[in-house]
């Protein structure tokens, strides 16, 4: 007998009587969830700020300290930013590494804890690009804040095949006696954008 | 003594470094305890993560063939292994056939359980581990100490004068940002140039066929973004039912481990690179016997947030390596004595305070089942056979008014003449770490007799 097959056998001997899937329990909300988006990624360490239209991301994506620096960007958002290497063209993911700045789209901002859903049909042919840059910018419609993971997921659709992750902030770690270190090995800033 | 208490009586040698490593952890039980009263429903999502677990182990193996259906249809390639042997020989098998020499690996307590590095190194493949604690660790050739932490025992000079030996990074250099940014270049090479990417997995999706995993540092992204090849490795309770159960256990999950609101990655794979394979091991060993046990399956529920860790006394004090096995703390001890003869003395290794139940974000009754098992370890004769033969006089002396009456008075002489003598010998092992108590005029019986 197969292995897959011997462990199945042991498992449905072993199985437990039948539970009920519980209910979801009513979760945590906001009067206003973007402004509540926008505090929790400040306080995760990702600079968050509302933008009414195109230009003014544009303008505030422009006046990024780390973009005037940047010499290799990427902007998957139309509009906002430049970019001065095409990801579409890049045949292997390696060439993606050198990138200062990408300017990402995000599908979902959550407002319980900073994350933004970025599926995988928004990030183009390499999923690198969200983690590779020395910087990340991430852009969020308005409304597409939720108050809340369970909601969140009741919202989202999940690609399949394909891709998607919740990020949350800069990379970091703690690793070395619990300081806090921002860039562990992605982005060593993360600012988001609330757009509209 | 039992060789938990041997090897935490020489990690308190060292009283400062003991005390140091005690307020370590307990600072992250603080946060865990801010994050979780950040969320007003939090005793409502640990009875919801709880029974979805339930729920998921009472349908354990339709649950394993969905998934198996759905990653299969996702382009991602399913396979099984019995044990910790046969999950090693099919990882090896991939990566061979692939001519991968260069791997690149994301934290997964479950390799580390199958002995996966040691195993790969000896068939020439370089296995570089990108956790930055699990990366000190294996420059330090040590295990991890703490499930999460894995470096946390290590003070920052120790782990600067590594650095500075391995990675050539300045002499007497200690400052965390500095050598974590070391260490960021040094993995971003090894990144580079891997060929393939190995994962844990903290979650498998029944109803999408994907996997979730989770991470801080974004090193399991790095790593399977880049190598053409992600080979993603799961014990077969990490499975959920449907995608939105991850609102529930990702609500709970980090807030339980850091007391983050969100880790800063959590990212599911339902399908390979452009151009790449995907393959996700699931491996068995010895978690379906632990399904058939009624009081034993609810640890399986565990989603390793180390919180029982971070809280128990018993770890605080004595260090992740005092357990001897690779998941130290209350659910180690849970754990190890059902996989290995060798954690037989670890259900022992508590105070049974229930802290670790209070924590936990699965409601495990982690220190019901140490009591269980204290039982089953002197059922199967799996204890020192001076611990074997005291029990058993004791219930002797239990049963026998006689002589439960001769030892009280025994003990009242000894603790009034010469209290050292209870600390002597095997009979002394509950002694020698507590205070005695003050001898009493009389025994209760006595006082009775005397005013009837």
């Amino acid at each position: 007998m197969s292995s897959r097959d011997a462990i199945l056998r042991v498992l449905r001997r072993a199985a437990p009587p039948p539970r009920p899937l519980p209910e979801e329990p009513a979760a945590i909300t906001w009067p206003d969830p973007v402004a509540q988006f926008v505090e929790t990624a400040n306080g995760i360490g990702a600079p968050a700020a509302r933008v009414p239209d195109l230009a003014a991301l544009d303008g505030a994506i422009q006046g990024l300290e780390a973009w005037r620096k940047a010499r290799k960007t990427v902007s998957l958002v139309q509009g906002a930013g430049r970019s001065s290497f095409d990801v579409a063209t890049a045949k292997d993911p390696h060439e993606l590494e050198g990138i200062d700045v990408a300017v990402v789209p995000g599908e979902l901002g959550v407002a319980e804890n900073g994350a933004v859903w970025i599926p995988g049909k928004l990030l183009g042919p390499h999923r690198a690009i969200f983690v590779i840059p020395q910087h990340l910018v991430l852009v969020v419609p308005a409304g597409a804040i939720v108050n809340n993971m369970q909601e969140a997921y009741a919202r989202m659709t999940i690609e399949r095949p394909g891709f998607g992750a919740w990020v949350a902030g800069p990379s970091k770690t703690a690793d070395i006696e619990q300081a806090l270190v921002v860039g562990a090995h992605g982005p060593m800033t993360c600012t988001v954008f609330v757009l509209g | 003594m039992s060789a938990h208490a041997e090897r935490a009586a020489r990690f308190v040698a060292d009283a400062p470094r003991a005390r140091w490593y005690d307020q370590a952890v307990w600072l992250m039980r603080q946060k865990r305890d801010k994050g979780a009263s950040s969320v007003p429903e939090w005793e409502a999502l640990r009875e919801t993560a709880a029974a979805i677990k339930a729920h998921t182990l009472s349908r354990l193996a339709d649950y394993l063939e969905e998934f198996e259906r759905n990653a299969t249809r996702n382009g991602i390639q399913v396979h099984w292994a019995g044990d910790g042997a046969e999950h090693n020989a099919i990882v090896h098998g991939i990566l061979q056939g692939h001519g991968v020499t260069r791997v690149v690996k994301s934290k997964s307590m479950l390799t580390e359980e199958c002995h996966l590095n040691p195993y790969l190194g000896a068939r020439g493949i370089e296995v570089v581990d990108t956790d930055l604690g699990e990366r000190i660790v294996q420059l330090a050739n040590e295990p991890p100490s703490h499930i999460i932490m894995p470096a946390i025992h290590k003070k920052r000079e120790e782990i600067g004068e590594l650095f500075h030996e391995k990675l050539g990074t300045e002499k007497g250099a200690s400052d965390p940002t500095y050598l974590t940014h070391a260490a960021r270049a040094h993995l971003r090479q090894k990144f580079l140039a891997a060929q393939a990417g190995i994962t844990g997995v903290n979650f498998a999706i029944a109803e999408t066929g994907g996997v979730v995993v989770v991470t801080n540092e974004g090193n399991a992204d790095m790593g399977t973004s880049l190598p053409p090849l992600h080979i993603a490795c799961m014990g077969l309770e990490k499975i959920v039912p449907r995608a939105r159960d991850l609102g529930i256990f990702l609500r709970v999950l980090a807030r339980s481990a850091t007391g983050q609101p969100a880790s800063v990655y959590a990212t599911h794979f339902h399908g390979p690179v452009r151009g790449g394979e995907m393959h996700v091991v699931i491996v068995d060993n010895g978690r379906s016997a632990q399904l058939g046990s009624e009081v034993f399956r609810r640890s399986l529920s565990c989603i390793r947030c180390g919180a029982c860790l971070n809280t128990c006394p018993v770890y605080r004090r004595s260090g992740g390596y005092a357990y001897g096995y690779l998941i130290p703390g209350p659910i180690g001890s849970v754990l190890g004595p059902q996989r290995t003869a060798e954690a037989s003395d670890l259900p022992f290794a508590s105070s049974l305070c229930g802290s670790c139940t209070d924590v936990c974000p699965v409601k495990i009754d982690v220190h019901h089942e140490l009591l269980a098992l204290r039982r089953v370890m002197v059922v199967q004769g799996r204890t020192p056979p001076g611990k074997r033969t005291l029990l058993r006089l004791l219930a002797w002396v239990l049963r026998h008014r006689a002589a439960y009456e001769a030892v009280g008075r025994l003990a009242r002489f000894f603790l009034r003449r010469m209290p050292g003598a209870l600390r002597f010998g095997p009979v002394g092992a509950w002694a020698r770490g507590r205070e005695l108590p003050a001898a009493p005029a009389e025994s209760f019986r006595d006082m009775m007799r005397r005013e009837r």
